[in-house]
């Protein structure tokens, strides 16, 4: 593979008040991959998917896609955000939901045309949902919200998607149908960086995987990464060295890099 | 409150002139602040508009000081700097600082207040002869409005509605979810700065009409209204600005119907009736809307459960039964029991001739339905919730009226087409 990365990630270092979120991260990652970033609660996960999409400033270290500022290449980067983050009971429907992903090709004030349409009907349809477009977001079960946010993102028709916790809280059948989708796309040539927390799943699902538990604990295919050790290192012991250092850094108000 | 007809014919004569301008100017203020309140409503930032319109004070105050004259566009520019360094310091001390939200809310609101009631006094006691007539920023002072003002507050209500049509995807996607907005590249803080501007812009103009206090009710009640109205925005924003408009009319109508009513206060009354009355009468989310909702509930298990007794008690709906049978089974008093076998002859599932009960075809497909229901719920109970098999009929007796044809399809699937339920009777399929 002597193609540069889709994903670098370069010393990457973020801080929230002045606790670090993610220290010090630095890994790439292939194409064409199904890739999972895992680690315990609070290991930074979300953070680094936010990173990357830009949605956080990091404190130092910088992130790039497809060797690109991510602003060059943004049309070809999909957002799934976490479900649990947001309110649904907002005045919208399942339609108006997914159009979303039309909005970055159309920006604020562009009409969708009939071509966005078949892009959103069909969207729907890859998950399940055309029969459910009408409906109020407030309705939706776990499952049939984590729909609408995946065909939002197709909707947008990226190569590159970044899902947080698409796995959490959603039904047997969703999960299942999920795991079909991301299979086909992967097929199609498409690069899936999902961020997940169920380890029992992980060696099936994923063909590369990245652990973090604040720093980079290991990243690398699965068959090499998923072993005893490296797993211990991410989740045993909640008080690692990094973590009570993180508290001094809090408590104590030390700047974690001088300027 | 008695000749208020009366007042209405003047206004619509426009005999009364400053009827008129009064009303027609509170309605179209209304009108501006329900629109763009919506928004402000929708982000969950209702508490905002308290604090831009308690913060606009010190604006005013400073804005006199300076200039020693008690002209509008002085107190106006005052009033926005200052509600715009109030909400600009409510995101700053949130991103930089552990106190929670609602905190740096009450704690900026009561500052900018202090501080203007503080400059507000120091006036008054300067010996300006200027100055009375400030403190009406405090209570609002919605009759001395002008011709002026109708046209201020229009041009303002313009700008609500060319920028929020023009801008409606860009305000609802950072209503909806920001970090989305932000990942799809939008200038997300262009977007959220340019929707406060609007915010500080309505209150500062409309804090003289209608006082501090009472602005924040302004931009948010009729937002919490029309949400029980729609699910769609535009749909909500229009709702919002209609409620307004007629609010402010209605509100000054009232007020000059007797003497010493106050204006803001009688708008705002009004305006919570429009929302009350959304809330309680909306069509899908209103509270009557669900009580309904609930007591078609009712009917329907009342009516499935009778049919269902009378099917048994008929022997499968071979026999004919008669009411007193039915009576001495049932759990109901006789009235209610006749009352639900009216209702099950008016559906054409029974017939009732001189006392006895004849279940109809369609009937008899009814109540074999509520059992089928019941006893596919009972082998569910048993192999999913590891019940014991006497355990699992009470249960079931609240769920048959619950499942859904699809629901019911699904079961079948999933217990692969049972013959019989738990004990041991027959699924009637």
């Amino acid at each position: 593979m002597s193609k540069s990365p889709i994903i670098e990630v370069h010393n990457l270092t973020v801080l929230y008040g002045r606790k670090p979120a993610l220290w010090n991260i630095d890994f790439e990652l292939p194409e064409k991959k199904v890739i999972g970033i895992m680690g315990p609660n609070g290991s930074g996960k979300s953070t680094l998917l936010k990173s990357i999409m830009g949605v956080v400033s990091p404190t130092s270290g910088f992130t790039k896609v497809y060797d690109q500022e991510l602003d060059d290449v943004r049309y070809k980067v999909s957002y799934v955000p976490q479900r649990q983050d947001i309110d649904w009971d907002f005045p919208a429907s399942v339609w108006e939901i997914v159009a979303m992903g039309r909005y970055q090709k159309r920006g604020l004030f562009k009409k969708l045309t009939s071509e966005d349409k078949d892009i959103i009907t069909d969207s729907l349809e890859k998950v399940n949902m055309l029969g459910f477009a009408k409906r109020q977001i407030s309705q939706l079960s776990g499952g049939q919200q984590q729909r609408v946010f995946l065909a939002r993102a197709i909707a947008q028709q990226g190569d590159l998607f970044l899902m947080d916790e698409p796995f959490a809280g959603v039904d047997i059948a969703t999960e299942e149908m999920i795991i079909a989708l991301l299979k086909d796309m992967k097929d199609a040539g498409k690069t899936l960086v999902i961020v997940h927390h169920d380890l029992h799943t992980a060696q099936s699902y994923f063909d590369h995987l990245v652990l973090l538990n604040t720093r980079l604990i290991a990243s690398g295919p699965t068959n090499e990464v998923f072993t005893d050790k490296i797993l211990t290192d991410t989740y045993g012991g909640r008080l690692t060295t990094i973590s009570k250092i993180s508290q001094e850094l809090e408590n104590k108000e030390f700047p974690i890099r001088h300027k | 409150m008695i000749n208020i007809w009366e007042h209405i014919a003047t206004f619509f004569s426009v005999e009364n002139y400053t009827l008129f301008v009064v009303a027609l100017g509170s309605g179209i203020l209304c009108f501006a602040a329900g629109v763009v309140g919506t928004f402000t409503y929708l982000r969950k930032r209702a508490l905002i508009g308290d604090v831009i319109s308690h913060s606009v004070l010190p604006g005013v105050a400073i804005a006199f000081m300076l200039t020693g004259v008690k002209s509008p566009v002085y107190f106006i520019i005052g009033a926005i700097l200052s509600g715009l360094l109030s909400i600009w310091i409510v995101d700053y001390v949130q991103a930089k600082s552990k106190l929670k939200p609602d905190t740096i809310l009450a704690l900026t609101l009561s500052v900018f207040f202090g501080v203007g009631i503080v400059l507000l006094t120091k006036i008054q006691h300067s010996g300006n002869a200027a100055q009375s007539g400030l403190d009406s920023f405090l209570f609002g002072k919605a009759a001395s409005m002008g011709i002026w003002d109708v046209q201020l507050f229009s041009i303002i209500a313009i700008i609500n509605v060319i920028c929020i049509a023009l801008f409606l995807r860009g305000f609802s996607l950072i209503s909806f979810d920001e970090n989305y907005a932000k990942g799809l590249g939008f200038n997300i803080s262009f977007l959220k700065a340019f929707l406060a501007l609007l915010t500080v812009v309505t209150v500062a103009i409309g804090v003289q009409a209608v006082g501090v206090v009472l602005m924040a009710a302004l931009l948010i009640t009729p937002a919490a209204g029309a949400r029980f109205l729609t699910n769609s925005i535009p749909k909500m924003l229009s709702f919002a600005g209609l409620f307004g408009f007629l609010s402010g009319i209605i509100g000054v109508v009232i007020s000059y119907s007797g003497t010493g009513m106050p204006t803001g206060p009688w708008i705002v009354v009004v305006l919570s009736i429009f929302a009350l009355t959304s809330i309680l009468f909306g069509k899908k989310r209103g509270v009557f809307a669900r009580m309904k909702l609930r007591k078609s509930n009712n009917v329907k298990i009342n009516n499935e459960n009778v049919l269902k007794d009378i099917y048994k008690l008929a022997e499968d709906g071979t026999k004919t039964i008669s009411i007193s049978d039915l009576v001495e089974k049932e759990k109901y008093p006789l009235n209610k029991v006749k009352g639900i076998l009216n209702r099950l002859e008016k559906d054409d599932m029974i017939d009732q001739i001189r006392g006895l009960i004849i279940l109809s075809d369609q009937g008899r497909i009814g109540a074999r339905e509520v059992i089928r229901k019941h006893r596919l719920w009972e082998i569910y109970l048993s192999k999913y919730f590891q019940l014991d098999v006497d355990h699992v009929h009470d249960d079931a007796e609240g769920i048959e009226h619950v499942i859904t044809p699809e629901i019911e399809k699904h079961l079948i699937k999933l217990l692969e087409h049972p013959e019989t339920d738990p004990h041991q009777s027959k699924i009637p399929y």
